[in-house]
């Protein structure tokens, strides 16, 4: 049948051209392999009148960047957790290049000022890139090290830091969690001391993402001696200075192809200028881009609980126990459609909470629902699945094994579950009063 | 001369969604299944780009023929870089029935009406693999093919085509106006980036009727049937040569 085999014929073509441009990486990579790298089959379309809060533009967005991923990101992915790195500079160059990198900044530095939910597309995507470390280093790059700058900077420090971040030319990381201090952003220790038109900066950071790579980075330091909300403020700090030492990579549980740094800072000087808007207002500044920042760290990891949940699917309907496949038993298919009923459940609060946020509301109660939402359920619903694989599901060869431990990294990073139920309380009026 | 390309770019399944037949045999499972631009107008539009980048021809008119979903494939080309686009309105059965010869008759009606200097096609669709609209089209225009091109290069009013063929790589040269259809290593087909698709937003997509192109959409060919190709059975293995052919005799394969 001509259609079968030339659909077939042309896909092995493809992947052969594929495979003939990345020879280098890919190295002996097997055709089939690489067919079957692509096995989940694409998802049937939403239609773009229906859509909540996505337009025709959108889906267009994720077609493109789809293509992308596919052809430069996903084919790596597993050389990349190998080697406990991934080439920043690179990647970012050719999400840069097709502008994925400054979707919600200023058209004057290279963005292109569309509104905060075709972030949340370009995040939602991005969940299909079968790991976790490249998309959360993708996410401090364009939505996590910038928003601040983008918002309050001056237009001196927009053209030297905002807009080759936009482009791709230069790695950002963002300086906030210490060894000492990490939910409790207040009780940092990095100083930044001003000495006549110069701040000396001295401590030290923990948790950088993309750290070992970075030409610049976001940071969060006391500039003063006052009340600890009121007395820090962001500097944009590049990291060639003489004083800035990437002391380690962190060795991580999962993450592995996002390099985690620990940085100190001995005596670094650097210009008054570069204080990100207003001195002291750092904290502030730091708590304004958290909505964003949750939403789309819920908006990356649905999409990917989809596609571990249709691999499981895949996985589960060819493998046989008692002369029948795995997924036929009750408990399993049974299991699977209440793990998807989460997801869904959690999709829909991230369309209304992205709603509301572009129409100009304080989404803070609900970001925070989400985030929280989604680190449990991401935990919940990969050791449910990883299960259903069996002995496979605890070897590193399958996608469920690195989805376990990539997704737990979700309830501790960017505001851990406990400070997410406080916030909640918080709205709630249900926390101790003074 | 106009310097102005038509790309013909056909909305398909995607390729890497596994195809289903109809329960009734009609067909194959349209509904709700993901479809995209063929790859090989992927590579048509790209070279057309490339050609007005290059400054070699100054238009490129992307045009689908179809039903209301076709919009999206022309939408696409916009962000790859065409500048306008041309729907051609096909639905219900004449769609179902919409084959290479009245493709190329609308084709040819509109390179007419467009005043084309040159047609790209990709050299095959993913699901008819019929490799007939271009050669078609320019036989009904009277124009020169260069089809299977896998490098193209204008040359005054002549086009130099290399072609690949079964026996390795045919160079011809033809002269414009012509019909080139895209194969595989013609060039790699640049991402959509998104200020590209942000800006074919407001290009232009102009909504013809195959009947005002003087097109009749009759079809002379019937589908009978519609079914999997047989299951693939499992092979052997042997030890020597003598059992090969010992098992090859046994089958009535020699």
């Amino acid at each position: 049948m001509a259609l079968r085999e030339g659909a077939l014929g042309v896909k092995m073509l493809f992947c052969c051209r594929t495979l003939h441009k990345f020879a280098s990486f890919s190295g002996a990579r097997s055709l089939s392999k690489q067919v079957s790298s692509q096995s989940v089959s694409p998802k049937p379309p939403e239609v773009a009148d229906d859509h909540l809060i996505y337009t025709q533009e959108h889906f267009a967005l994720k077609e493109a960047l789809r293509k992308l991923i596919d052809q430069e990101i996903n084919p790596y992915v597993d050389q990349w957790e190998a080697e406990g790195t991934f080439p920043a500079h690179k990647v970012f160059k050719i999400l840069g290049n097709a502008g994925f990198l400054g979707v919600n900044k200023p058209v004057e530095y290279g963005g292109l000022g569309l509104d905060f939910s075709y972030s949340v597309a370009v995040a939602e995507e991005l969940g299909s890139i079968r790991c976790g470390g490249i998309p959360m280093a993708i996410g401090v790059q364009s939505d996590m090290a910038t928003p601040a700058l983008a918002r309050f900077g001056s237009d001196e420090l927009k053209k030297e830091f905002l807009r080759p971040s936009i482009m791709g030319d230069k790695v950002a990381c963002l300086g906030v969690s210490e060894v000492g201090a990490g939910s409790d952003v207040s009780s940092i220790k990095t100083k930044a001391v001003r000495k006549g038109d110069e701040y000396v900066i001295s401590g030290g950071k923990m948790w950088t993402t993309n750290g070992t790579q970075a030409d610049w980075m976001c940071l969060l330091a006391n500039t003063s001696d006052g009340p600890p909300h009121k007395n820090k403020s962001l500097i944009c700090l590049p990291m060639n200075l003489p004083g800035v030492h990437v002391a380690r990579k962190i060795n991580k549980i999962g993450m592995w192809s996002s390099d985690t740094a620990e940085v100190f800072f001995d005596d670094v000087r650097v210009p008054c200028k570069n204080v990100i808007g207003q001195e002291g207002l750092g904290f502030t500044y730091q708590m304004l881009q958290f909505q964003e920042e949750r939403l789309w760290a819920v908006a990356n990891i649905v999409t990917t609980m989809d596609s571990i949940i249709q691999e499981t699917i895949n996985y589960t309907r060819q493998r046989k126990v008692f002369q029948q496949p795995v997924l036929y038993h009750q408990a399993v298919h049974f299991r699977l459609a209440e793990l998807q009923t989460e997801v869904e459940l959690l999709r829909s609060l991230l369309y209304r909470a992205t709603a509301m946020y572009i129409k100009g509301n304080d989404v803070t109660k609900l970001a925070s629902m989400a985030k929280l939402k989604g680190g449990r359920l991401a935990r919940e619903l990969s050791d449910s699945c990883l299960q259903y694989w069996g002995g496979m599901g605890f070897t590193s060869d399958v996608p469920v094994s690195r989805f376990y431990r990539d997704s737990r990294l979700m309830s501790i990073g960017a505001g851990a579950d406990e400070v997410m139920l406080g916030i909640i309380c918080k709205y709630m009026d249900t926390l101790p009063r003074k | 001369m106009s310097g102005r390309v038509l790309v013909g770019v056909k909305r398909v399944i995607d390729y890497a969604v596994k195809i289903r037949v109809k329960p009734d045999n009609t067909g194959v499972v349209t509904d709700g299944v993901k479809h995209s631009m063929n790859p090989f107008c992927e590579i048509a539009v790209e070279e057309a780009v490339k050609l007005k980048e290059k400054k070699l021809v100054k238009e490129v008119v992307a045009v689908s023929c179809g039903p209301q979903q076709s919009q999206e494939t022309i939408r696409t080309a916009l962000a790859m870089g065409a500048d306008r686009g041309i729907h051609v309105e096909v639905s219900g059965n004449d769609y179902e029935t919409l084959g290479p010869l009245q493709v190329s008759k609308i084709m040819a009606a509109l390179a007419k009406k467009e005043d084309a200097q040159i047609i790209i096609l990709g050299k095959q669709a993913i699901d008819d693999d019929c490799n007939q609209t271009g050669q078609m089209t320019a036989a009904l225009l009277d124009w020169p093919q260069g089809t299977f091109a896998s490098e193209v290069t204008l040359d005054g009013d002549k086009i130099k085509v290399v072609r690949e063929i079964d026996g390795g790589l045919e160079t011809i040269k033809i002269n414009t106006p012509a019909v080139l259809t895209a194969d595989l290593r013609l060039n790699t087909p640049r991402y959509a980036t998104l200020p590209n698709i942000m800006k074919a937003k407001k290009k232009k997509i102009a909504n013809v009727k195959p009947a005002d192109l003087g097109v009749n959409l009759t079809s002379k060919l019937e589908v009978l049937r519609v079914e999997d190709p047989p299951q693939r059975q499992a092979g052997m293995k042997v030890e020597t040569v003598e059992d090969l052919v010992g098992k090859l005799k046994e089958l009535g394969k020699v």
